[in-house]
């Protein structure tokens, strides 16, 4: 009832710049921090994040479980739940503050101009309502289509998304779908209303190997198709290898590097950043090599360490790194910011010896 | 789907069969035999030979089984050996206040329940949350006949609402017998608001917590809408079984109310029949009570492949 009323009050249209206006960044997020309030302490899960993705570009956000990648893209997104929730920076979209968007301007950018695809499909479908259903609802709430309409509509999105018979299958339940089945379904709904940004987070760890391939072949065809941005959140730094723009390294709760996807596997700054690289299980390496895994853990975010917080996992951290926090800075090229007082690329100039190899900086992006 | 009713149904089938057996058993499970009852003081031998023959109590057990299965699907459950009236009669007078009762209960439960647990667990904790789970707290520790008498009190004796006492059958003025009934309903709804209220308030919460709820966020679906259309489905699973239950236990569970309110239901009768050692109103109640129950929980499985379709097609 009172949401009735307040969506009237606030229900005035929300003006978007047109799609055809390239040069403006269509998301930037600048020092976004996100922290949560917990019987131990508050929890810095986002801590001074600051990003943009131009129109119908890739961003991927990459690090390992616990950096804040999910919270981040939940934070851009306004979804995190306003209770124990402290949230500060801004995340400007298509030119709109969101930070300050009241929850019913919220829901008319939601679905509409910027959806979510999540990690689980198994769990993110309801189990009691029709695919159909699911993905008019936002057809039906946005475009003001009829049930006809809708209808037909979900039937053809769910056949752009490669679902066998989908005028027989818009009637199914979830439960009737296989897992990569259902991810598609969920691309569908994420893509009903043709939205110009998908946060896309981690969409196909929960899937077999052989599908999320497919999965991810198609995010990028829909997204070519209907000039859409893409914030590919992932822990598999071989996942956005080839599909991303550009690539941010996300590290308790920070961005550690930023950088274009070329230049990030060109021109490694950040020891995290290549140990992630290393942990990327290649084919070329003959069976039985070992996975290069990170040692040890991401920090506690209620009490993050002193000093750089890769320090205690980093191979090369020297006291320095224990002491002080190394700001984010620009490298040789200006799209490329990293933090980290011992770059890797400076470290032949630095001590005076090879520690690491010619080939190893200049080391191609790895097939995924 | 239709397996799946068909199956539920022979099960029903086969679970009253059991139970007219057990409830015919009743009778033999208790000392002594009806003839000394019948008889009183002229039990001598002979006499208790001829009337086990006229009563055909000298048949193997499974023919007078059978014998009483025939006359009890004919509605023929014997009489009272103390008013002479049929135990069928008993019963359709009886019958019918538990379920008009049970009803109005119901309904009034769930109107109260559900809204108010959609409305307290959007935002658990706070002053309204408190407020409701403390009061229902309150409710539940209120047995029907501490909250018959206040009602009485407060409605009846004080405002002159409704009539203390009485009851008039359904088919002789329905207004009157509705406005009579409200009384003794309400008395009963306490109980069942409390726990519906309760359960489908932690349901709702965790429902709310689940990833599907946070999509449908993100398409922009208003909280109402999310609410009604997402929420509330997948979190009546419990509620469902717990009400059938509750309802079951309903059944000839309402002795103390209609007693209070000096309705004939079948709760009361039995009670009574009980303690004048009747026992063929009885059994006769039994067992109408216990395939009353066997039904109840039929209809509510079906209801739950209505709720959840994982139920029939898994």
């Amino acid at each position: 009832m009172s949401a009735r009323r307040s969506g009237r009050s606030a229900g005035r249209t929300l003006e978007f710049l047109d799609v055809t206006d390239l040069a403006d960044p269509l998301l930037v997020v600048n020092d976004l921090h996100t922290s949560f309030r917990s019987g131990r302490g508050t929890v810095h899960a986002v801590d001074g994040v600051s990003l943009t993705v131009s129109r119908g570009k890739t961003l991927g956000i990459v690090g390992e479980s616990g950096s804040g990648k999910t919270v981040l893209a939940r934070s851009i997104m306004g979804l995190l739940p306003t209770r124990d929730v402290i949230r500060s920076g801004t995340v400007q979209f298509a030119g709109h503050e969101m930070t300050t968007m009241a929850p019913a301007q919220l829901r008319q950018v939601w679905g509409a101009q910027m959806s979510m695809i999540f990690q689980d499909p198994m769990t993110a479908l309801n189990p009691v309502v029709r695919i159909g259903r699911q993905i008019t609802d936002s057809l039906r709430l946005h475009l003001h289509m009829d049930r006809r309409e809708a209808n037909a509509t979900a039937v053809e999105l769910l056949r752009s998304v490669g679902i066998p018979s989908p005028e027989e299958r818009v009637r199914w339940y979830p439960f009737q779908l296989s897992g990569g089945m259902r991810q598609r379904v969920m691309i569908a709904i994420a893509l009903a209303c043709a939205p110009r940004l998908v946060l896309a987070d981690e969409p196909t760890t929960g899937l077999d190997v052989s599908v999320q391939a497919q999965i991810l072949d198609l995010l990028e065809a829909m997204q070519n198709e209907r000039h859409m941005a893409v914030v590919l959140v992932t822990h598999d730094l071989g996942v956005v290898a080839k599909r991303a723009d550009e690539i941010a390294v996300m590290y308790a709760g920070r961005i550690v590097e930023r950088a274009p996807t070329r230049t990030l596997f060109a021109h490694t700054h950040m020891p995290y950043t290549r140990a992630l690289m290393d942990s990327i299980p290649r084919l070329a390496n003959p069976s039985g090599t070992r996975l290069q895994a990170i040692g040890g853990r991401p920090p506690d975010l209620i009490h993050p360490p002193k000093g750089c917080r890769f320090a205690p996992r980093c191979a090369y951290a020297q006291d320095k790194c224990r002491e002080s926090d190394p700001p984010l800075r620009t490298a040789a090229s200006s799209d490329h910011v990293f933090a980290c007082w011992f770059p890797l690329v400076d470290r032949v100039s630095a001590d005076g010896s090879a520690t690491s190899s010619a080939s190893e900086v200049d080391r191609e992006a790895p097939s995924s | 789907m239709l397996s799946y009713v068909l199956k539920r149904l022979a099960q029903l089938v086969v679970v009253s069969f059991i139970i007219s057996v057990l409830v015919f058993l009743l009778i033999h499970l208790l000392p002594g035999d009806p003839t000394s009852i019948i008889l009183g003081g002229n039990d001598t031998a002979a006499n208790r030979q001829i009337l086990l023959h006229q009563l055909g109590l000298n048949t193997p057990l499974y023919h007078q089984y059978w014998i009483w299965l025939i006359h009890a699907l004919h509605g023929n459950l014997g009489q009272s050996y103390l008013t002479h009236e049929t135990v069928g009669h008993v019963i359709a007078t009886g019958f019918p206040i538990d379920v008009e009762l049970i009803i109005i209960s119901q309904v009034v439960a769930f109107t109260v329940a559900i809204p108010l647990a959609l409305i307290t667990s959007r935002r658990p904790n706070r002053p309204l949350d408190n407020i409701a789970t403390t009061g229902t707290f309150g409710l539940l520790a209120l047995p029907p006949f501490l909250i018959a008498p206040i009602l009485v009190a407060i409605f009846a004796v004080g405002l002159h609402w409704f009539p203390a006492t009485g009851y008039i059958p359904f088919g002789q003025n329905p207004a009157t017998n509705l406005h009579d009934m409200i009384l003794p309903g309400l008395a009963l709804t306490a109980g069942s608001i409390a726990v519906y209220y309760r359960l489908l308030r932690s349901d709702l919460i965790m429902t709310l917590q689940e990833d599907f709820i946070t999509m449908a966020r993100s398409k922009g679906l208003s909280n109402r809408r999310i609410m009604m259309r997402q929420a509330f489905r997948p979190s009546t699973f419990s509620l469902l079984a717990v009400a059938g239950v509750n309802i079951g236990s309903l059944l000839a569970g309402t002795f103390i109310v209609e007693y209070l309110f000096a309705m004939p239901g079948l709760g009361y009768s039995i009670v009574q029949a009980v303690q004048q050692r009747d026992y063929l109103i009885v059994q006769g109640i039994a067992l109408v009570v216990a395939i009353a129950y066997v039904v109840l929980q039929f209809i509510i499985d079906f209801l739950f492949t209505v709720v959840d379709p994982r139920v029939t097609r898994e």
